[in-house]
């Protein structure tokens, strides 16, 4: 059963537009979507490989820009962002990755967070190359019917989860988990920990950045605080892991189904709108100190608490 | 040639006196850095926590910004106990897979501090404006036939004298007093630490109380010389760590040196390529630590008292 659930949900995904749900689900559905690719990108990353990142916002961002710049001095379609954010963002990783990651935690951490941050600053003062606070505009979207975005975003959010599912049966996902269990022992048992850091950094920022390409297509329209914030979208994306399940492939679905649409109850309740940010960061607190695991991780541990205290034993 | 040297020259003042103040946020961080081995995350944000303690006693008391630090701090030091008792503490223990939990707490509590700020303040630009904001001292005044003319504002010299006094205290509370003894040996070895009757809990509390009060002290020196928003603290956060890379973990002196270094070449950068490539430069330092001097400053320091 387990073996056909991913085939499963994602037939009725493709038949759910056909029921012809609201333009506002269609959006809701397309944001769970991307979110999810953006929550694996990161689980690959620091879920299973260990290396937390506080700077997703900054593969994103680029990604989007790759998208949103070939449009703005090219003139051809954003799509070609696509398979652009591809390179750009595996070379940005291979830079951060070797000068980053040759040092322990906290310190790749840091750089991922000056990083998003850094590039922040630039897209707002290369005026000439980005339109800085200006944005960039696309004119003319390629679709008003949601329905062609939701089927091109699952089509990648399928590809994400099959490359993250076939990276993590394979050797290469095994070197990532031992590199999150103990460096030392790794790299004692001749795994080049460096190298494979690295590769798992290029994997989860093509696949953010991807989902960043695809944002500006979508939404038609970028500016530097939109695609590079710190709350908005690196840590969103942390939590969206950490919600779902560190380390588990349906985490990042669960979780960026969950932040979503929280996302959007809470920002639509007025007065307590303004006040997301401290909801999310309760959340987070939350879910740090009584589910370290998420909801997928520690599920067990949830449907214990539902049932009668005798059925634990 | 003259208005060169003079712009250089005054660039390098500032850059000193803004270090100053970066050396006490800094110097927090590395404090809860050697002695929790984590990253906290929402420095920054008790920072401004702090700022906005020293503008509403400023507004509402007109009490001065400088006073305030007496308030402001033992306030802070109580808030940073607080969250390190019941939140930090706790995570500490829970198992998961995830090694940098506390870590991604602290951001959390950051963007807690952020948000609430911002709910209750508005995201409005405020400063304290203080009568001596803009009194400066001119090298003319001292020296007459001064071929350049230089200035040193007294707001910023107030402040870096106060960051200087700040400095010695912790100094003098690290080495002389059995708590700051303690802290020192939690930092250096916990098992050791433990195993000498040092209550290692207690000293993480006080340390992060500590941390927090720093830089606490850091807002309200920061507020006469600078405005206040609600995130603020982000960029301070960020100040915060890269003093703390440059500086090597955890290494009190060489978070001061961090510090100077850092207000040195952010003035550079502001005066030389302008306000709002500063991020950037920071950066650029970060990475440049990273890659020339893993170690920071105190593995140069530790390498010339060996050679001693």
């Amino acid at each position: 059963m387990k073996k056909f659930m991913p085939p499963i949900i994602l037939a009725v995904l493709c038949f759910l537009p056909l029921v012809g749900l609201s333009s506002y689900a269609m959006h809701i559905l397309v944001l769970v979507i991307m979110w999810s690719i953006i929550g694996m990108g990161w689980n690959l990353l620091g879920g299973y490989c260990g290396q937390v990142s506080f700077g997703h916002a900054a593969f994103f961002g680029m990604g989007a820009y790759s998208s949103g710049l070939l449009y703005y001095h090219f003139g051809i379609s954003g799509w070609w962002g696509l398979l652009v954010s591809i390179p750009v963002l595996t070379i940005t990783s291979l830079v951060i990755g070797f000068i980053c990651l040759r040092l322990r935690g906290a310190y790749f951490a840091l750089a991922t967070l000056a990083l998003g941050e850094v590039l922040r600053v630039t897209a707002e003062n290369l005026v000439k190359f980005t339109q800085g606070d200006l944005g960039i505009l696309i004119k003319q979207r390629t679709w008003v019917e949601k329905t062609w975005y939701f089927y091109v975003i699952l089509l990648l959010a399928a590809g994400s989860f099959l490359l993250v599912k076939k990276v993590m049966e394979s050797k290469l996902g095994y070197y990532f988990v031992a590199i999150r269990e103990d460096q030392d022992a790794a790299n004692s048992l001749g795994i080049n920990t460096t190298l494979y850091k690295t590769i798992a950094l290029c994997l989860s920022g093509v696949l953010t950045g991807m989902a960043g390409a695809f944002y500006m297509n979508y939404m038609g329209y970028i500016d530097p605080t939109t695609v590079f914030p710190l709350y908005d979208i690196s840590i969103v994306t942390v939590m969206v892991v950490m919600v779902g399940g560190v380390a588990t492939y349906w985490g990042p679905v669960i979780g960026a189904l969950i932040m979503v649409f929280l996302a959007e109850v809470i920002r639509s309740m007025p007065k307590i709108g303004a006040a997301h940010q401290t909801l999310f960061g309760i959340l987070l607190i939350f879910i740090i100190i009584f589910l370290p695991n998420g909801i997928v991780g520690d599920f067990r541990k949830i449907t214990g608490l539902f049932k009668p205290r005798g059925a634990l034993k | 040639m003259a208005a060169q040297v003079e712009l250089f020259l005054q660039t390098l003042i500032s850059g000193f006196l803004l270090g100053g103040l970066y050396a006490l946020i800094g110097l927090g961080m590395a404090l809860i850095m050697g002695v929790m081995r984590i990253i906290n995350l929402a420095h920054g944000d008790l920072m401004m926590v702090a700022m906005y303690v020293a503008y509403w006693l400023f507004t509402l008391f007109h009490i001065d910004p400088y006073l305030s630090v007496f308030v402001a701090t033992p306030l802070l030091f109580f808030l940073g106990v607080g969250l390190q008792k019941f939140l930090i503490n706790p995570v500490m223990k829970v198992e998961s897979i995830l090694p940098h939990n506390q870590v991604i707490l602290t951001v959390g509590i950051g963007m807690i501090l952020a948000n609430l700020a911002t709910v209750f303040f508005t995201s409005n630009y405020r400063s304290t404006p203080v009568s001596y904001a803009s009194k400066a001292w001119y090298l003319t005044d001292f020296w007459k036939n001064a071929p350049i003319e230089l200035s040193l504002s007294a707001p910023w010299s107030l402040s870096f004298l106060a960051a200087v006094i700040i400095t010695v205290a912790l100094w003098f509370f690290l080495t002389k007093t059995d708590t700051g003894k303690s802290i020192r040996a939690t930092a250096q070895d916990i098992d050791a630490a433990l195993l000498m009757g040092v209550n290692v809990g207690v000293m993480r509390a006080v340390t992060f109380g500590i941390g927090a009060a720093l830089v606490g002290g850091a807002g309200c020196l920061f507020i006469p010389i600078y405005y206040l928003y609600p995130s603020l603290g982000k960029q301070f956060t960020n100040v915060g760590f890269v003093i703390t890379v440059l500086g090597g973990m955890g290494s009190t002196e060489g978070a001061i040196i961090g510090g100077v270094i850092l207000g040195i070449f952010e003035s550079m950068t502001a005066t030389y390529l302008g306000m709002g490539w500063a991020p950037v430069g920071r950066f650029l330092i970060f990475v440049a630590a990273l890659v020339f001097l893993p170690g920071g400053v105190a593995s140069i320091l530790r390498k010339q008292r060996l050679g001693k």
